[in-house]
């Protein structure tokens, strides 16, 4: 994992519309990029209906939420549909998984991203991170609050 | 704003739903999650004090909110776990007149049942537990909390 203090790597990635993100447009705000594996896998599908639920505690808290996976946009799209949540689904599909490599969250053999949050403050530095023990289990959402306290 | 950092899995409260008798054994559960289905029938069938707590992932479940508000509002005319266990049953009908048969099946108040499905003690009561389960690291459903000496602290 990227270590805390680092400046956090900037990338361009597409969102699910197609559309550019850099992480320097969230300078001045909070940012937690959610790393997972892949849309449509059934503990993804948890993680991020379970972030959806406390999504507005997380933006009062001055943070946006991110998810950033291996998958194309079309897929992102269809994954949030399906979920039935708002939340950016950022496509790290090529060079596959570059972003998640300089963050320290790839995983070579399976060719995705371990389950990883990382927290980005204001300054674009790294301010907290949390690697699940495998890429089958996510934290709760409290992890996620201790980490805001 | 609700404080929703870590915090233990609360201990039996006056109000909890409970059912059954032997150790304590706290449930989080979504109403209208498959997996939870699938599980209730060896879950409620335990030698265990089963304490049921809400636990709607709505953005996932569209319809859990109002299925937790039902059995709150079944609750209020003692049939709790009988609502839960008819919705745990049939998960194929679900829409408010499926509500209605099954909470005239049950023998309930069915105007009492409508005013208090969609009232805000109810859905503060469903909150509460929710927002429990998530400072207590529930992730996904159901999640067991067994407890050897029935205080309600998390044990294993």
């Amino acid at each position: 994992m990227i270590a805390v203090g680092e400046n956090a790597p900037d990338f361009t990635l597409r969102d699910q519309d197609g559309e550019e993100v850099s992480l320097s447009s969230f300078r001045g705000r909070r940012l937690l990029l959610v790393f997972y594996p892949f849309d449509f896998s059934p503990v993804c599908s948890d993680q991020l209906s379970l972030y959806q639920e406390v999504k507005p505690e997380i933006e009062a808290k001055g943070v946006t939420l991110v998810g950033v996976s291996v998958d194309s946009p079309y897929a992102h799209r269809e994954f949030q549909a399906k979920l039935g949540v708002d939340t950016t689904l950022l496509s790290d599909f090529e060079p596959k998984g570059e972003v998640a490599r300089a963050y320290g969250s790839y995983l070579d053999g399976p060719g995705m991203a371990n389950r990883t949050l990382v927290l980005v403050d204001e300054e674009g530095k790294v301010a907290w991170t949390y690697a699940s023990p495998n890429p089958g289990e996510f934290p709760g959402a409290n992890v996620i609050f201790d980490a805001l306290a | 704003m609700a404080d929703l950092t870590s915090a233990p899995v609360p201990p039996l409260g006056p109000d909890d739903h409970v059912r059954g008798e032997g150790d304590l054994l706290i449930v989080y559960a979504d109403l209208a999650c498959a997996h939870c289905a699938g599980a209730w029938a060896e879950i409620a069938a335990r030698p265990a004090r089963v304490v049921f707590r809400h636990f709607p992932v709505a953005s996932k479940h569209p319809r859990a909110p109002a299925l937790h508000a039902a059995a709150e509002a079944a609750g209020q005319q003692g049939r709790f776990f009988a609502m839960v266990d008819s919705l745990y049953a049939d998960r194929g009908h679900v829409d408010d007149p499926h509500l209605w048969d099954r909470a005239e099946r049950l023998g309930l108040d069915l105007e009492r049942f409508e005013a208090d499905r969609r009232s805000e003690a109810v859905a503060a009561r469903v909150q509460r537990d929710f927002k429990a389960g998530i400072r207590a690291g529930v992730a996904t459903t159901p999640a067991l909390f067994p407890t050897a000496g029935g205080d309600g602290e998390r044990a294993g």
